[in-house]
């Protein structure tokens, strides 16, 4: 696969991992979080670790859209399904995620809601055309790599004067989360920030520059693959050495300074930014996620349906919000790999295959033995 | 034989309750479109069972399966000859020679008498190719609403020599374990027809009898600890379960696993790991070290087995993990499925 | 962030789609987020849209820079 292969290249990854042993000094400590889900995934599915050296470290960012979902939103795409009689469409990743009254949108299928599984917003627009009488609602979560589909979805909705059509928006922004670890109360070492990649392709790397400049921290935005991976890694270890805090491209075959105007203005034509909206793990944040704009309120479920948003706690054990912060391990929470298993989630960070926790528990346990 | 008064409409005719009633509408169906399509001396008798010679020496094997696919039919296959080769596989990786099945459809009402026969004469056809004949079966009919489409169990007899001794408890460390061929052809054989996840692509499902060339595998007078066909959950979780009732762990080498490039491709897109993606036509083998080349060699010298690999090693492992030396030089488990495989968007 | 994958258009379709191949395997997605795509031109799929051109030239250097820092001497400081 062009594009793909070669970036998972065995012998280059030793020539990068040689580069990074070469390079970090053995005098110091390097902590780096990568922020984005699907980083995570590569470097536990790749084992990407293991070609680290000891003094270089991985932190796991809230960077996965399941993880940060908080229950009280899945509550209210199942409440869609089971109360509301609509046919509710959702990504498969968030189809395990444990909400209240131990449903999940997977149990509550199972118990009569008409809930699908699309691979794309254009299918759920597709099945809202293909039943005039039945009501069709979107659960659009994600970063905003997966906000602009959603927009097209909407715009393609209001063209094809669709009106059984909605979306439950519970879509979020990159920039706040990650102030919201740099600005965390509790001091923990991250020197750098791994960026993520395809959300970056649309926001561009501009947005990464305020965290440069004020916190001191460099970022280094990453491709996909585990090479880009070891590579990001490798120029953070540099400007670590160098004191240097800068925003740096290392996914140059997809993302520049400005990103992909032509979604950005999408986005900004059916979006308006939320005052507030509570993230899993990250407490309230202010101007961090978005609700679709007065021109778009027909297709807003929650003005549709009446659905409010009723915040639910966590379990008292789940240690999600500390280990989304990267202030624990998965092996610091009481419940990892005993009752929180992933055929038994009892936090998100255990259903995603992003999630920090099912990362480990799923590729990398063995280390614990 | 009895006349109908009008032969069964496979063109425009659908599966009605009465073909399940017992009356003579049933008895037409199974006259006019299992029996006379599945073809044999038990059938054509038309008794409640079949009369089968006792074995000689060995001991019985007896397997069953449903098989409940959607879409019935797929690249490659169909749910017909899925249904013959998933229950002889399954007596043959015992070690037995399978030797009789039976056939039992659940139709659903309204379900299209010409694809019924599409898929009987599938079954007739993997059946006879593989020398294996359905002589017995049974036919029930339920509610428009109430099944998709069809369902049916197969069950399979076979006779195992007294010498062989497979079992998913044999593995030891040490052992070698080898693949047939590519993995995870059949699952996204089927994913490609799935609505919104559906993709275009020359996948075929790799659905096969594998009796022959497990007795190919008997003949090279390899070791054999164990055989298993990886279907549903795919290699990994076979693996993992292979580990977990010898009580040991597995090292498997990420470069040496046979995967199709378009299985591959298609597996990227959807976000799906190609380990856990269903085969119906594949086996795992485990032998002794030393009869690891001579087991690849007569796997491969088999239509079936072109693309085998010996893909890991057993050792000892109190936690049973099943580990992978990824293509990056890094380590990661390869761990039991969880609940079904979900195509990711991150 | 999230899973995207580089594909090639093979086919400009209707209502502004494209068919896509990787490796053989292809996929009708949709252009509503790019503009300028041509026939064997290379994009970032996700959920069924492209986001963006993959540029090869760019692919290609750091592909190069991959390589080369591979081959560095134990020797040499790298600083």
């Amino acid at each position: 696969m062009k594009y793909i292969d070669e970036f998972r290249d065995g012998e280059l990854a030793r020539g990068l991992s040689e580069a990074i042993r070469r390079e970090a000094r053995p005098d110091r400590r390097y902590h780096f979080m990568e922020f984005c889900g699907g980083h995570t995934h590569a470097i536990s599915r790749y084992g990407v670790a293991d070609l680290l050296p000891d003094n270089v470290e991985m932190i796991h960012g809230p960077g996965c859209p399941v993880c940060v979902l908080p229950i009280g939103r899945v509550d209210q795409a199942i409440r869609l399904a089971l109360d509301n009689d609509v046919i509710l469409c959702a990504y498969g990743d968030c189809l395990r995620v444990p909400a209240s009254g131990g449903l999940s949108l997977l149990r509550a299928k199972a118990s009569g809601g008409d809930i699908r599984m699309v691979y794309s917003s254009a299918d759920a627009v597709e099945l809202a055309r293909q039943h005039p009488d039945r009501q069709v609602a979107f659960f659009a979560i994600g970063f905003e790599t997966t906000t602009p589909p959603t927009a097209v979805a909407i715009k393609q909705a209001l063209a094809l004067g669709l009106k059984n059509f909605s979306v439950l928006c519970c879509h979020v922004l990159t920039p706040p989360a990650m102030m919201a670890i740099l600005n965390a109360p509790e001091r923990i070492a991250i020197e750098g920030f791994v960026g993520p990649a395809h959300v970056s392709t649309v926001i561009g790397s501009r947005p990464y520059e305020p965290f440069a400049q004020q916190y001191g921290k460099p970022v280094v935005i990453a491709g996909f693959e585990p090479l880009d991976v070891l590579q990001a890694i490798r120029m953070l270890v540099r400007q670590v050495n160098d004191g240097r805090a800068e925003v740096e491209n290392e996914f140059t075959r997809a993302v520049d300074r400005d990103g992909n105007r032509k979604a950005q203005a999408l986005v900004d034509e059916v979006f308006e930014l939320r005052e507030i909206f509570e993230w899993r793990g990250l407490g309230v944040l202010p101007n961090s996620a978005l609700r679709l704009r007065p021109a778009f309120a027909e297709f807003d479920a929650e003005l549709r349906f009446g659905s409010a948003y009723q915040p639910v706690d966590d379990h008292k054990s789940c240690e999600c919000a500390a280990i989304l912060r990267g202030l624990k391990r998965p092996t610091e929470c009481k419940l990892f790999g005993n009752v929180c298993t992933p055929e038994n989630p009892v936090g998100s960070c255990m259903v995603s295959s992003e999630g920090a926790c099912a990362a480990h528990y799923t590729y990398g346990r063995y280390r614990d033995a | 034989m009895r006349d109908y008064s009008r032969p069964l409409d496979l063109k425009n005719g659908r599966v009605e309750m009465a073909h399940g009633a017992g009356g003579r509408a049933m008895a037409h169906l199974i006259e006019a479109l299992f029996a006379r399509r599945l073809d044999n001396e038990w059938l054509a008798q038309g008794d409640d069972g079949a009369v089968l010679p006792a074995p000689g020496a060995g001991r019985l094997v007896m397997a069953t399966d449903s098989h409940v696919v959607s879409p019935l039919f797929f690249p490659g296959g169909d749910i017909g000859c899925l249904a013959v080769h998933g229950t002889i596989n399954d007596v043959a990786v015992m070690g037995a020679r399978p030797l009789w099945l039976s056939a039992a459809f659940i139709l659903e009402e309204g379900f299209p008498l010409g694809d019924l026969a599409r898929i009987v004469d599938s079954m007739a056809l993997a059946a006879k190719e593989a020398g294996v004949p359905v002589v017995t079966g049974d036919t029930k009919v339920v509610e428009r609403g109430k099944g998709d489409g069809v369902f049916i169990t197969t069950t399979g007899v076979g006779i195992l020599p007294a010498a062989r001794e497979l079992s998913g408890r044999r593995a030891r460390p040490g052992d070698a374990i080898l693949v047939s061929g590519t993995l995870g052809d059949h699952g996204m054989a089927i994913m490609a027809g799935r609505d919104s996840l559906g993709f275009e692509s020359p996948i075929l499902s790799d659905t096969a009898a594998l009796h022959g060339l497990i007795d190919a595998l008997h003949e090279c007078g390899a070791e054999l600890h164990v055989l298993r066909d990886p279907t549903r959950g795919g290699l990994a979780t076979t693996l993992n379960e292979i580990a977990r009732q010898s009580g040991v762990g597995m090292l498997l080498q990420e470069k040496a696993m046979p995967i199709n490039p378009l299985v591959a491709a298609a597996c990227e897109f959807l976000g799906l790991d190609p380990l856990y993606v269903a085969n119906e036509g594949k086996l795992v083998a485990i032998c002794a070290e030393n009869d690891a080349l001579a087991l690849l060699a007569a796997l491969r010298a088999h239509p079936l087995g072109v693309h085998a690999a010996i893909i890991g090693s057993v050792h000892e492992d109190p936690n049973h993990f099943v580990q992978m030396a990824t293509t990056l030089g890094g380590k990661r488990i390869v761990d039991w499925l969880t609940g079904d495989q979900l195509p990711r968007i991150c | 962030m999230c899973l995207a994958i580089p594909a090639q258009v093979v086919e400009l379709r209707a209502g502004d789609n494209a068919l896509v191949d990787l490796a053989g395997v292809r996929k009708e997605i949709s252009l509503a987020l790019v503009d300028g795509i041509a026939v064997g031109d290379y994009v970032i799929v996700h959920v069924g849209y492209a986001l963006n051109k993959l540029d090869p030239e760019e692919a290609a250097k750091t592909l190069a820079l991959f390589a080369e820092i591979g081959q560095f001497d134990a020797g040499q400081m790298v600083h």
